[in-house]
């Protein structure tokens, strides 16, 4: 059933660091590797190598600029895929039953043999994390790598979601975001991480860590002007010749 | 949004195909026979007709019966149970009328109930939606449910009665428009909360994640259409309300009748059109479009 659950077991997510993401889309390819040749349909793509090449991704990064109202813009890199959330619109819209919430971990699955591809878990979702593919004609989302979290067959390094395991910065991570005492939870308190969207109410389980402050680059030049004075002297002989000459030219 | 011509379709034709299964119910006309006959086959060909239309932009239409399982939580799926139910005691009704010159009044209310619920759940389907503040409000079901009815009289031949709802619906349309124009805006999302990052600066998106389109971008962000909103606010206006009230206050005549029914269709359309391409998803602000 789409009802959802009253509450869950463990609430499963992602933390994603948005002062250490550098936008090198590691996660979106490993992404995409994991989840084409594994749980449910092949993420396809249309014209690929053509003039209009598009494709089903389960994770995407963004970049935005952020300017204050003093100081310089920061550029921000801001990955985005399913959020998991706890009141998640998508799965009680859903006709059939396809989209539902797990009891014991929370993550939200479609069952794609009951998928109608209807779309209307994509229009009620405000993350844009549902892709109707077009060549399956059915729904595809993260599912967390659930093949992966629980899969005994990987070493243990490797049992956390494929975009976990490949970014380079460190900026991701995944845990039990219900248990107030798990790693993911404490960095989330310690950074003072946030929902996206909260005013539509879906009580996100993935959590961003807002960027660090930037230090004042003005500041700076000032203290080290000194020290990066040119240090290039007035050429002399030969060279001051060719200089005076040239410039009469 | 994608303003898809399958649910333009269902929307506006089934809209109308209830609306005068509705009057129908309540003997509106009082015809028997032939004449009945006719009218139901009007009724069901454009409600089964655009039921049957929207089933046209499901990945798996061979499945759609499972649409039929979650009533308890989905409007779709109760707008499923409300369009059958409706279709099958209307039958029913209908074979009474037609074939045996009874009015099972009881079949009618039970009829006219289903058949105005099913407008209401196909409404519902669209108000549910927080991520698109331009249909999430009280006035989606008011439009849904007077156009149906305006138009069910319309078709229904029923002057004295459609000339007041037409009134009524062109008023809702209106408002809507007016409350509409406003709600993303009210709605307080913004990039700002989309990213989280609002209360550090101005946000702006910077690069999207690719150069290309996506699927995102197709279903839920539709600009192009949005050039010539306002002319085909007016055309709609004309079409759908101004023009058949002007042709009602004429002696009645079949052919003004049957061109205010076209007109009327036409106006609506274009309405339904508007709905869906001026309805901005909050999903387009990641993008930086709306």
């Amino acid at each position: 059933m789409t009802q959802l659950p009253t509450s869950t077991d463990r609430k499963m997510g992602l933390v994603i660091d948005l002062d250490t993401c550098v936008g090198c889309h590691a996660c979106v390819i490993s992404c995409k590797g994991w989840n084409t040749e594994n749980y449910g349909a092949p993420l396809s793509d249309q014209d690929a190598y053509g003039a209009n090449p598009s494709g089903t991704f389960l994770n995407r990064v963004h970049s935005y600029e952020v300017q204050p109202a003093e100081g310089h813009a920061q550029l921000i890199h801001f990955p985005k895929s399913c959020l998991h959330c706890e009141d998640a619109p998508c799965v009680t819209v859903c006709p059939t039953g396809a989209s539902y919430k797990r009891v014991e971990d929370g993550i939200v699955l479609v069952n794609e043999s009951d998928c109608i591809g209807c779309g209307l878990c994509a229009w009620s979702c405000p993350y844009g994390a549902r892709e109707l593919d077009q060549a399956e004609g059915v729904m595809k989302k993260c599912t967390l790598c659930v093949d992966r979290i629980y899969n005994e067959n990987l070493p243990e390094v490797d049992r956390v979601p494929s975009c976990v395991r490949t970014c380079p910065a460190g900026a991701r991570h995944f845990g039990d975001l219900g248990d107030a005492d798990s790693d993911v939870s404490k960095l989330v308190a310690e950074r003072g991480g946030m929902d996206l969207m909260p005013e539509m109410g879906t009580k996100p389980v993935n959590k961003y860590l807002p960027p660090r402050p930037k230090d004042n680059v003005e500041d700076q030049i000032d203290i080290l002007a000194p020290l990066l004075a040119p240090v290039a002297e007035e050429p002399k002989g030969f060279l001051s010749w060719l200089d005076k000459t040239l410039e009469k030219l | 949004m994608h303003p898809a011509p399958s649910v333009i379709i269902f929307t506006t034709l089934s809209g109308l195909g209830f609306g005068l299964l509705f009057f129908l119910s309540l003997g509106l006309p009082d015809v028997s026979g032939w004449v009945a006959f006719v009218f139901f086959a009007i009724a069901y060909a454009l409600s089964v007709g655009g039921l049957m239309a929207s089933t046209f932009h499901l990945g798996h239409p061979e499945r759609a019966w499972k649409a039929f399982t979650q009533w308890k939580t989905s409007w779709l799926s109760r707008e499923g149970w409300c369009a059958v139910i409706a279709l099958i005691v209307m039958g029913l009704y209908a074979i009474g009328v037609i074939f045996l010159g009874q009015r099972w009044s009881l079949l009618g209310w039970i009829g006219a109930l289903f058949s105005l619920l099913t407008v209401f759940t196909t409404s519902m389907i669209y108000t549910q939606l927080k991520t698109i503040p331009r249909w999430n409000m009280n006035l989606t079901p008011a439009m849904f449910l007077s156009f149906s009815l305006a138009g069910g009289a319309l078709l229904a031949g029923q002057v004295r009665v459609a000339l007041p709802l037409l009134l009524i619906a062109a008023l809702v349309q209106i408002l809507y428009w007016k409350k509409g124009d406003k709600a993303l805006e009210e709605s307080g999302t913004n990039l700002g909360t989309a990213t989280g990052l609002g209360d550090r600066g101005t946000v702006r998106a910077f690069e999207p994640p690719h150069t290309g389109t996506n699927y995102l971008l197709r279903e839920f962000v539709h600009v192009v259409g949005r050039k010539h909103a306002e002319k085909l606010r007016i055309i709609s206006f004309m079409l759908a309300f101004v023009l058949p009230v002007i042709l009602l206050l004429l002696p009645f005549g079949h052919f003004f009748a049957l061109l205010a029914v076209a007109s009327h269709l036409a106006g609506v359309a274009t309405s339904r059109w508007l709905f869906f391409a001026q309805a901005e998803h909050v999903v387009g602000l990641y993008y930086g479009k709306r």
